[in-house]
């Protein structure tokens, strides 16, 4: 094998020639890539850690086995403001409502109540239905979406493609800015201004509900949708606009039928992310929520929250306890929803916004 | 300096001491011409010399980019396109425009050309699409895609796609069409079947291009215009400035000894 090619003479040094025939280490090159690779690695392990340490806290509760204890008293039945009464003829109560001078009782079986209406985790008999969680949750979320979606999304088709370039230089930075709000503050004025606002309008019952919440929620998520919306509608290529407009359309057709549509999947993401954040926003909940574990449809009912539940409980919950665990689950839970929207966002609509710009060839 | 090749000719797009300014820097300086119906006018000219900002004056594409101050007249059929009162959206209408880089819609081939009819309110279908039909005949695109008129305009060819703009241009029955270095970006079979195609439409339509290629205005105009520095310098027939052109500026750009 012939090594001339690497090996001739360089004209402006002639005592270093550079040869490219034989390959060199850079040990500055090598140590750079490998630091910047563990610091990759590192995030992408801290996320695994995290995931392996809740759910394992979270599993027990699939392994627990009916056991039996001994009430010392009768029992009080503890229920979050909700007005849920337990009738005592429910099946899985018989033993102690035929036998209520024999103290002691059978304790269900902790997964099995968690599909029951319930959230009691505190009484004897405690049962962790995650069912009224759920429908607070998705109530909450619900009602935040409707008035964060419309509102960010049009704002940002304004300044996108109507505000003159001055306009949009205040709106902009002002709607971003409420991102930065800490949720507490967002929650605070939740609870003091919001709440007593919307009881003169509507005239419900309870102060906290699933209504001011969902509203406090959507100012959080207004900053969110906004941004990547705007980011979406700006991103469409300029040249669509300019067809547009070169064939006689108005603005507004331009921007309805040209750069709308192209931006979908852009605003889609942008929907979902928001949707995230409402739906892991703990302070916003556990402030002006309620927190009762309540499962009815009335958005003017008080409701608890996924998220708020673990803010609320556990702090004080006895570490390794039945109780302890489920809100570990729900903490998984809350880990897979929102993995599962971002993973929507990410992979399924890049596909889309990938297919929509470029050739299929 | 004007008129002595326009005698035959009806004028349809008369500019008057047009001036355009990006903020302070002057782009166009004073350019006054007349362009006549149903030809084809070139204008050529060195990068940045403000042909292509010309011919979007003339369609009022500038009015999209910020800061751009325009002074004179456009006059198209008798009226002032910088008037007040003039409706923006009815004069594009009528003075179409192909851009340089071939932008369909992400839609579908049938839904790029029925975009113009549609946001005039034109919904029956036969009508849309006779118009499509039509429009692609005339761009001369039909037989290569009438079997794909659902497919994305996206999966077609670079030459195609700008075929396919000219087509949805013609969709609204524009009289005037402007071309910005439609086919710069194409290879040389896309290209001529692009210049084969201005020589149909100009039976029809005024048109007015824009082109880097020196040999695609030989080749494809009736009139050539020079621009250089924002000024124009020399309009002439295409082959007299080809072959003689009056000012010395001309002859050395066309010689190829600068630009």
């Amino acid at each position: 094998m012939k090594n001339q090619i690497g090996s001739g003479k360089n004209d402006h040094n002639p005592r270093n020639p550079v040869t490219f025939s034989k390959r060199k280490f850079r040990f500055s090159d090598w140590f750079a890539e490998q630091v910047i690779r563990a610091v990759a690695f590192l995030a992408i392990a801290i996320v695994i850690l995290i995931f392996i340490f809740v759910f394992r806290e979270a599993f027990p509760i699939f392994r627990m086995d009916q056991t039996k204890t001994s009430a010392s008293t009768e029992l009080v039945q503890e229920n979050y403001g909700g007005t849920e009464t337990v009738p005592s003829s429910t099946p899985q109560e018989k033993t102690k409502s035929e036998s209520p001078e024999i103290q002691v009782t059978t304790i269900d079986k902790p997964s099995s109540t968690l599909l029951s209406k319930a959230w009691m985790p505190v009484s004897d008999n405690p049962r962790y239905g995650l069912i009224p969680l759920f429908l607070g949750t998705l109530k909450v979320t619900l009602i935040a979406l409707i008035f964060a979606a419309p509102i960010s999304i049009l704002a940002a088709i304004y300044t996108a493609l109507f505000a003159k370039p001055r306009v949009r230089e205040i709106i902009k930075p002002v709607i971003e800015l409420l991102a930065g709000f800490p949720s507490v503050v967002i929650g605070f004025f939740a609870l003091m201004v919001l709440a007593t606002i919307f009881q003169d309008i509507f005239h419900y019952a309870s102060r906290l509900n699933s209504f001011v919440g969902g509203v406090a929620m959507a100012l959080a998520a207004i900053p969110i949708i906004y941004t990547l919306t705007e980011d979406a509608l700006t991103a469409v290529p300029k040249t669509y606009t300019e067809a547009s407009l070169g064939l006689g359309a108005s603005r507004r057709q331009t921007a309805f039928y040209v750069v709308l549509p192209t931006a979908v999947p852009g605003i889609f993401a942008a929907v979902v992310l928001g949707l995230g954040r409402i739906f892991g926003e703990t302070m916003i909940a556990l402030m002006a929520t309620g927190n009762a574990a309540m499962s009815g449809i009335n958005p003017f009912e008080s409701v608890r929250t996924l998220s708020a539940t673990i803010g609320a409980e556990m702090a004080e919950v006895v570490f390794g306890d039945t109780h302890y665990n489920v809100l570990f689950l729900i903490g998984s839970l809350l880990f897979i929803f929102t993995f599962a929207l971002n993973a929507l966002a990410e992979f399924y609509i890049k596909n889309m916004v990938v297919r929509r710009y470029q050739s299929k060839k | 300096m004007l008129n002595n090749y326009l005698f035959m000719d009806e004028i349809k797009v008369k500019v008057k001491d047009l001036s355009l300014y990006y903020g302070a820097s002057q782009a166009l300086k004073k350019i006054s011409m007349e362009i006549p119906e149903k030809k084809v006018t070139a204008f050529i000219g060195p990068s940045g010399c403000g042909k292509s900002t010309f011919l979007r004056t003339l369609n009022r594409m500038n009015d999209l980019i910020d800061n751009v101050t325009i002074e004179g007249e456009v006059i198209i059929d008798n009226t002032n396109i910088y008037d007040k009162n003039i409706d923006v959206v009815n004069l594009r209408k009528k003075v179409g425009m192909i851009f340089q880089k071939s932008n369909p819609f992400a839609k579908s081939v049938y839904d790029n050309i029925a975009f113009g009819p549609r946001i005039n309110g034109i919904k029956q279908k036969s009508v849309l699409d006779e118009i499509v039909e039509r429009s692609l005949r005339q761009a001369a695109i039909w037989d290569e895609i009438k079997d794909r008129l659902f497919n994305s305009a996206l999966g077609l060819s670079g030459g195609q796609q700008q075929r396919l703009c000219i087509a949805r241009t013609l969709a609204v029955n524009p009289e005037i069409i402007l071309m910005d270095e439609p086919a710069s970006a194409l290879d040389p079979i896309s290209t001529s079947k692009i210049e084969e195609l201005i020589q149909e439409l100009k039976k029809e339509y005024t048109i007015i291009i824009v082109t880097h290629n020196m040999q695609q205005a030989a080749r494809t105009s009736d009139l050539t215009a020079f621009f250089y520095m924002g000024d124009l310098v020399e309009m002439n027939k295409t082959e007299i400035i080809f072959s003689n052109p009056a000012k010395k500026q001309t002859e050395d750009y066309i010689s190829g000894r600068f630009g």
